[in-house]
């Protein structure tokens, strides 16, 4: 997966979280519960998401490398390197 | 019987006259779907899977079915004939369906419903018209939203407006980081001093959602006033069976077997792991091996019971010992006789007839307050005929009722439904005339249906969080979901709880297999 896949990734498991939030005006940059209603519950999912669809494993303790798209991607980026992107599953 | 009405009937006919069925003819209250089976209740039952789940209550099936829907095999048992734990309901003679524990939930269920079972489900969640306070300090409707709360603590309690919007914020910003030693009394007491009567609608509510009273952390406080002080209180459309019904449906989907009238023996344990389980379903007994087992049994009946504690460090045995246990309930339940009907008062009433308002007397045997939830053919709106069910609720203390005889405990259930009718009465004058079955239940049959001990129906107090939440991480495979800490309760809590726990059992499983494949 490139970065910009990874952010691809992440937009898709939001999607299925968050269905009626508009995603395709997110800055990247920017915190991602500022922007769309999220919560603690919510960045679970994510985290269960990534185990299931892409067999990464992301410790609580980094639950925080998840706050914005872009730290998302410097975060997951390493990890997915050899991992193909799987959308709407 | 002394609970017989004088009223009028309005037919005149002998038949409409109350019959109060009281469980007079058993006083321990009814057996019903408890007496020794001789079936096998295990049958089919596989000699292994990823995780076995003790109990059904919210956490144990949230958690059964995410855990089962991400492809994991899952054994869901349960000692009860209906799963669901105290998300229940009963049948009674007279065609009465009573909800034992569907007053009302914060908005957060619906999300919490779609995400981790259905769609359909979530949709069947809809707003209470009306929840009323009614007590000698104030009486009042309101929506409990954050907008009408305000509104009243500013005309009703005549608070500045800047001091509840402070108060609120303060509530939202809370987190496990802030100073916990202060408690919800001294945190009212910092933003309302002496207010004893804006204290009691601060608290009374929560007192009843979750068992705590103010001496509890204000941060335990600050998070379910928060979850609960939004858009209002919900319910779910088609009772309590019907949600169980879809729910059900669901974990069959999910490929989750569940096993109801399964007693767990034992949580076996195996070079410093978690092997399986011992269980006794009707006829026969079985081990069931699984990668990982959490429990939604009680917090310590799971540690001190189901596991042989040299598994555990002796300080983490001591640290669950003196957990305390959250408080129990009692609850009066009313049917309205096929064909009555009454007018809608509210739904959801907090009333007390207490002059001030003091945390402790909520749990007072024959205390003066108590919550009423009335049911309308608006909540069963499938069922053909139209009928109306009244739940009264109170928190109550296990000691109170423990030591009775039988004949006290008979006499202590008659008087609480006597209590329970007169107060019913002032709200709706000739209630009596149309109800035709009574029934209470007291912490002692909250602790004979649920194996809770000390009948405790809030799980534990804020100290059981994290022996729960760390449980693996004192005995690898073994986790823990259910009401504890006060916070992880109620409908909401506990249904989220069990996904958060879930969550920690996947990643277990996960790390279990790549270690294996490395």
């Amino acid at each position: 997966m490139t970065r910009d896949e990874v952010i691809l990734a992440i937009k898709d498991i939001i999607e299925t979280i968050a269905p009626d939030e508009e995603l395709d005006s997110l800055d990247v940059d920017e915190r991602l519960r500022d922007q769309i209603e999220l919560d603690s519950m919510d960045f679970l999912d994510i985290v269960m998401e990534l185990r299931k669809r892409y067999g990464v494993q992301v410790p609580e303790e980094d639950y925080k490398e998840l706050a914005s798209l872009t730290s998302c991607a410097d975060y997951l980026g390493p990890k997915l390197e050899n991992v193909e992107l799987k959308v709407g599953v | 019987m002394s609970t017989e009405s004088n009223a009028p009937s309005p037919n005149g006919d002998e038949a409409s006259q109350p019959k109060m069925l009281t469980t007079k003819s058993n006083p321990w209250g009814s057996r019903h779907g408890k007496v020794p089976q001789k079936k096998n209740f295990l049958e089919g039952v596989k000699d292994e899977y990823d995780v076995v789940v003790i109990g059904s209550g919210l956490a144990g099936i949230t958690a059964a079915n995410i855990l089962g829907r991400s492809g994991k095999s899952v054994l869901l048992l349960e000692q009860h004939f209906k799963i669901g734990g105290l998300a229940t309901w009963f049948k009674r003679p007279g065609g009465h369906i009573f909800d034992v524990s569907l007053h009302g939930f914060p908005i957060g269920m619906k999300k919490t419903c779609r995400k981790y079972w259905s769609q359909e489900i979530a949709d069947r969640i809809v707003q209470l018209d009306k929840v009323t306070f009614d007590n000698p300090q104030f009486s009042f409707d309101t929506s409990f939203t954050r907008e009408d709360f305000t509104d009243k603590l500013v005309t009703e309690f005549g608070l500045e407006r800047e001091a509840v919007e402070g108060f609120f914020k303060h509530l939202r910003k809370m987190d496990f980081f802030d100073d916990s030693n202060m408690t919800t009394g001294e945190l009212f007491e910092q933003f309302f001093p002496g207010r004893n009567d804006v204290h009691r609608l601060l608290m009374e509510p929560i007192s009843y959602a979750n068992g705590s009273n103010l001496d509890e952390p204000a941060i335990t406080y600050g998070i379910v006033f928060s979850n609960f002080m939004s858009k209002g209180v919900y319910t779910f459309v088609g009772g309590t069976d019907g949600l169980l019904d879809m729910m059900r449906a669901e974990l069959r989907k999910n490929g989750v077997d569940y096993r109801t009238r399964v007693q767990v023996d034992e949580i076996q344990v195996a070079d410093g792991q978690v092997t399986g389980v011992v269980a006794t379903g009707g006829s026969t007994t079985m081990a069931i091996r699984a990668r990982a087992v959490l429990s939604n049994a009680n917090l310590k009946t799971t540690i001190l019971k189901l596991v042989d504690p040299s598994h555990f460090r002796p300080e983490f045995v001591e640290e669950v010992e003196a957990i305390r246990l959250n408080n129990s309930s009692c609850q009066v339940y009313m049917g309205i006789r096929a064909g009555e009907s009454i007018p809608f008062v509210t739904d959801l009433l907090f009333t007390s007839t207490r002059k001030e308002f003091q945390s402790h007397s909520l749990s007072d045997l024959h205390g003066e307050s108590r919550t009423f939830s009335f049911y309308y053919p608006k909540g069963r709106p499938e069922m053909e005929e139209q009928r109306y069910t009244i739940v009264a609720s109170t928190n109550a203390r296990f000691e109170d009722w423990k030591d009775m005889d039988e004949e006290q405990y008979e006499a202590n259930k008659q008087q609480l439904c006597e209590e329970t009718l007169a107060h019913l009465e002032t709200y709706v004058p000739g209630i009596r005339s149309k109800i035709d079955y009574v029934e209470a239940s007291t912490p002692r049959s909250f602790e004979f249906y649920t194996q809770h001990q000390t009948g405790s129906s809030f799980g534990t107090k804020f100290e059981g969080l994290q022996p729960s939440m760390n449980l693996h991480l004192e005995l690898p495979g073994l986790f823990h979901a259910g009401s504890v800490g006060i916070i992880m309760s109620g409908w909401l809590g506990a249904a989220n709880y069990g996904v958060i726990q879930a969550n920690k059992v996947d990643a277990y499983l996960f790390q279990r297999a790549e270690t294996q494949q490395a």
